[in-house]
């Protein structure tokens, strides 16, 4: 950069949300660069981010570095000062200077004001007790997070989008979750009575319990927040209180400069407050007495202010009709304009299907669509929307019209909904604006392949992400490839999805990497780090005694039977047989860790020994003195089965029914050593108490005085998810039977990396009881599977190292200096 | 101009095929690693891969690449350079094949 003083005007921009972030990408668009140099304040800490996508962050669905808009670099790469955790407290409208509460001071030529809105809170007392937040920014989001980590029971305060959403992620992170809403039914302000009803059908099927028409009195709680009083006598116990029952305009700094302000701060069409150096954008305005909470009409907001901006004297803002959808995995809903009749000239239809969870109804006036509110079924949305934005004619469909586009049009020229029968012009993704010819037009000329490249590029179903399906169908469609549902490959060398090359393997008995990589015609010829362990593993569970592992396409962990440390030292459990020791394994474990100098020793959460900061040069000696005392391998590295947890059950146990540690230690001889898609542990618990933990492993035994409960899909990861339950047995032979079937099943039918919990959840239990539980003989025949790929799996991998296998593995070279 | 000091390190088939080996002397104080890939050739690099120091030497390797066994970076065996997106490089060091032996290039003094 030369020392030359920029001449250019200044453009500050208050608030560094979505919606004076667009703004300035629009600007810049135009090439603003040119004009302004741009200094932005924002009052959080963070870089700007989708705030729409808060609840996915909550949900699990997404982290906090998938929603971030624009990276620091991104400001620095266009020239933008970027002051965070810095929010503007005056603005002297005469001098054209804004003052922050740091105290800097900042002259502009060209003010915005995206203040965005803050959350409305009930003047109720308890407001201010920890463990009562708002449902609006990342530190809410963290706070709602440590209580699911935490504590148990959340009260979510409103029905709206907002507090359905919050209540749906606090489910996920596997909190109780009570919602209360003021109105009889959920989202009053965009679905009618009978679609609000099937939302809180389903979600109450979901675990969510609703206290509808309850108005809150107070938030009890000494220390902290304890629960919710509501007026009518009921009460909430609650370890966390979200207060999600609205939004109001955060116009604050505005105000105090003297700004014309209403609910929000008065804009005329372009977007000017009543200073006409000062522009606001996004949910702290008011336009022709309407504030705004969608993010469509703020985008079109960005664009008009951003053509004001440069120069552009005709830009106007125009409120258009608008749509309302949810963001909760597998609830589809749908609503645009009226939500009822206004009178009896206006002409309402209604399609209901309770068993199928489906309703539809559309308002017509003067034969036009005012309105439409959709539930279950929402693929028609974006038509309604654009029949009601062009305020089409729609008297000759009307008897049609509320079965959706395809019967509605039959009989017409068009010929169905199918992608290629839409217009070009009409619009995709809502949230962005973007139309079917824009895509279109993209994906050819940027010769766009991917979702990722269109979002990068139209933005289409970047926001909300609700019509990335109808993205995904266009580019299927404009790209020429098959428009099937797409199964994800198993890597990059390949299209062909795991399921698929799985079958291959067996159907055209493929029994090298060579022969299936040739099968698919894999673009490279030796595989790469994703699909050759994936290979492996199929090619070893489908021909067990037959197929030679391949230690050259095993991740490190596997190849060196023991686990890579952040400092390249490895660490060793020795197997520990139902978590039961003896002094003489103690001793050597002891005796191990001093000759070795070995710096950690702890206990691990499987009820074993870890020896951690062993250098890989000694890891075949460790063994071999390991194994003198009988102890093996724990494969703690492997994708196999690792730990079996007890109870000391009837044994010593006052409660205890069965003998849990003893059936513990039988099914971990049975399985130990066998390879599987990923990780498996299991538990045994002598007691519904449940001391083993078995509702959060793979296969969790619980022992009752009738005989064996048995769990399977359990995880306590990142994504808890509490087993389901599989079915009850009376003897210790059939849980052993049971348990050697699930294992085969899963190591038959899992993908490669796939824990028992997400192939549960994908193939459903049901699937897994007609196959374990229905199906006797097909039982039995999994389990003999097993028992006999066991043949070749149960040789412990340390004893074979210690006596030498592999040991150019361990030692440097030249071997002799 | 960089000058080189040949060092003896083994035979070639002391090395599994795709795989590799850590030697045991460094240079200026970073590991080296010899590579054998799937086709015969041997490669030189210094053991750490650009992104977090992981050991390459314990990666997987497929054609003339090895995948970092942390994070999954993908490095070029022949010039030590992270496969895009990712950026940075290991430096590479000259190996030479001769009668079955690997010997490795130690830089002794380089000149700009």
């Amino acid at each position: 950069m030369n020392m030359i003083a920029d001449s250019r005007e200044h453009l500050i921009v208050i608030g560094n949300g979505m919606a004076g972030m667009r703004t300035v990408e629009e600007l810049l668009k135009l090439g603003g660069a040119a004009r302004y140099r741009i200094t932005v304040f924002g009052a959080e800490p963070h870089v700007n981010y989708n705030r729409i996508m808060l609840s996915s962050v909550l949900a699990g669905d997404k982290t906090v570095d998938d929603i971030v808009i624009n990276s620091r670099e991104w400001y620095m790469e266009n020239g933008i000062t970027l002051m965070t955790g810095d929010a503007v407290k005056s603005i002297d409208c005469e001098a054209r200077i804004v003052t922050t509460a740091n105290g800097h001071v900042a002259q502009y030529d060209r003010l915005l004001i995206a203040t965005g809105s803050r959350p409305l809170a009930p003047p109720i007392p308890g407001l201010n007790l920890p463990g009562v937040c708002a449902f609006r920014d990342i530190a809410d989001v963290d706070k709602m997070l440590e209580a699911a980590r935490t504590r148990k029971r959340a009260v979510v305060i409103g029905g709206g989008l907002l507090g359905l959403e919050a209540a749906w992620g606090l489910k996920q992170r596997c909190m109780s979750v009570a919602l209360v809403h003021l109105m009889p039914t959920l989202m009053e302000r965009q679905l009618d009575a009978p679609a609000g009803q099937l939302l809180q059908r389903d979600l109450d099927r979901r675990g969510i319990a609703f206290f509808t028409e309850g108005q809150t009195e107070e938030i009890t709680g000494v220390d902290r927040a304890e629960g919710v009083q509501l007026a009518d006598g009921r009460f909430i116990p609650a370890d966390l209180v979200v207060l999600a029952i609205g939004i109001r305009p955060n116009v604050d700094v505005a105000k105090s400069a003297g700004l014309e302000v209403n609910r929000g701060i008065v804009v005329a069409d372009d977007m000017r407050t009543s200073d006409p150096y000062i522009f606001a954008v996004g949910e702290c305005v008011e336009h022709r007495g309407q504030v705004f909470g969608l993010v469509a009409p703020i985008w079109d907001q960005a664009k008009v202010c951003a053509a004001r901006l440069a120069g552009d004297a005709d830009a106007l803002f125009e409120s258009r009709a608008l749509s309302t959808s949810l963001k909760i995995t597998g609830v589809d809903l749908f609503s645009a304009g009226a939500l009822t009749a206004a009178d009896e000239s206006d002409d309402e239809i209604t399609l209901r299907d309770d068993n199928r969870g489906m309703y539809k109804k559309v308002v017509l006036r003067d034969g036009k669509l005012v309105g439409a509110v959709l539930y279950g079924d929402v693929g028609d949305g974006q038509w309604y929307l654009q029949l009601m934005r062009e305020k089409t004619d729609v008297s000759a469909l009307r008897d049609r019209l509320v079965f959706g586009r395809a019967i509605a049009e039959a009989g017409s020229a068009a010929t169905g909904p199918d992608i290629a029968s839409i217009p070009d012009d009409t619009q995709i993704c809502g949230c962005n604006g973007v139309s079917k010819g824009s895509i279109v037009c993209a994906i050819k000329e940027k010769n766009l392949g991917t979702l990722s490249e269109i979002r990068a590029h139209t933005k289409a179903s970047a926001s909300c992400g609700q019509c990335t399906g109808l993205v995904e169908a266009l580019l299927a469609h404009a790209t020429g490839v098959v428009s099937e549902k797409k199964v994800p490959a198993i890597c990059e060398c390949t299209t062909a999805g795991h399921d698929e090359i799985r079958q291959t393997i067996i159907a055209r008995h493929l029994k090298s990497m060579e022969a299936v990589r040739h099968a698919f015609e894999w673009k490279k010829p030796e595989g790469c780090h994703k699909c050759r362990p994936a290979l492996n593993y199929y090619l070893l569970c489908a021909w067990p005694g037959e197929y030679v592992d391949d230690s050259r396409s095993r991740f490190v962990n596997e190849r060196l039977h023991a686990n890579i440390q952040k400092d390249g030292t490895y660490s060793v459990v020795p197997r520990m047989w139902g978590g039961v020791t003896t002094p003489a394994e103690l001793h050597a474990i002891a005796s191990v860790a001093e000759k070795f100098s070995i710096p950690t020793v702890k206990v691990t959460g499987g009820q074993r020994i870890d020896l951690l900061g062993v250098k890989k040069e000694d890891l075949p000696a460790v063994w071999s003195d390991l194994g003198k005392a009988g102890l093996v391998s724990g494969h703690a590295y492997a994708k196999g089965l690792r730990t079996v947890k007890t109870c000391v059950g009837s044994e010593w146990c006052r409660f205890g029914t069965q003998d849990s540690t003893g059936l513990g230690i039988k099914l971990e001889k049975m399985c130990w050593g066998s390879w599987t898609p990923h990780k498996v542990k299991f538990a045994v618990s002598g007691c519904p108490r449940n001391c083993a933990e078995a509702t959060i492993k793979d296969m969790g035994i619980v022992c009752v005085e009738a005989g064996y409960d048995i769990l399977v899909g359990g995880n306590g990861g990142i994504d808890v998810r509490v087993t389901d339950p599989l079915t009850r047995v009376a003897t210790e032979e059939e849980v052993m039977e049971y348990a050697g079937a699930f294992m085969q099943i899963y190591r038959e039918e899992a993908h490669y990396l796939e824990r028992t919990a997400p192939w549960i959840a994908r193939v459903g239990i049901d699937y897994v009881k007609k196959r374990l539980v229905d199906d006797d003989e097909g039982r039995r025949a999994l389990c003999a599977r097993f028992l006999y790929s066991q043949r070749f799996a149960q040789a412990d991998p340390w004893a074979e190292r210690a006596r030498g296998a592999d040991a150019h593995e361990f030692a440097r070279m030249p071997e002799v200096v | 101009m960089t000058e080189f000091a040949w060092k003896k390190i083994g035979l070639g088939t002391d090395i599994p095929l795709r795989g590799a080996r850590r030697l045991c002397f460094g240079h200026e104080g970073h590991p080296i690693a010899i590579f054998r890939t799937g086709a015969n050739t041997y490669f030189a690099l210094i053991d750490e891969c650009p992104h977090r120091a992981g050991p390459l030497s314990e990666g997987i390797i497929a054609g003339e690449t090895v995948t970092c066994p942390l994070h999954n970076w993908v490095i070029e065996l022949d010039s030590g350079k992270a496969a895009a997106p990712d950026e940075g490089h290991t430096r590479a060091l000259p190996v030479r094949f001769e009668d079955g032996e690997i010997y490795v290039g130690l830089p002794v003094r380089e000149t700009v």
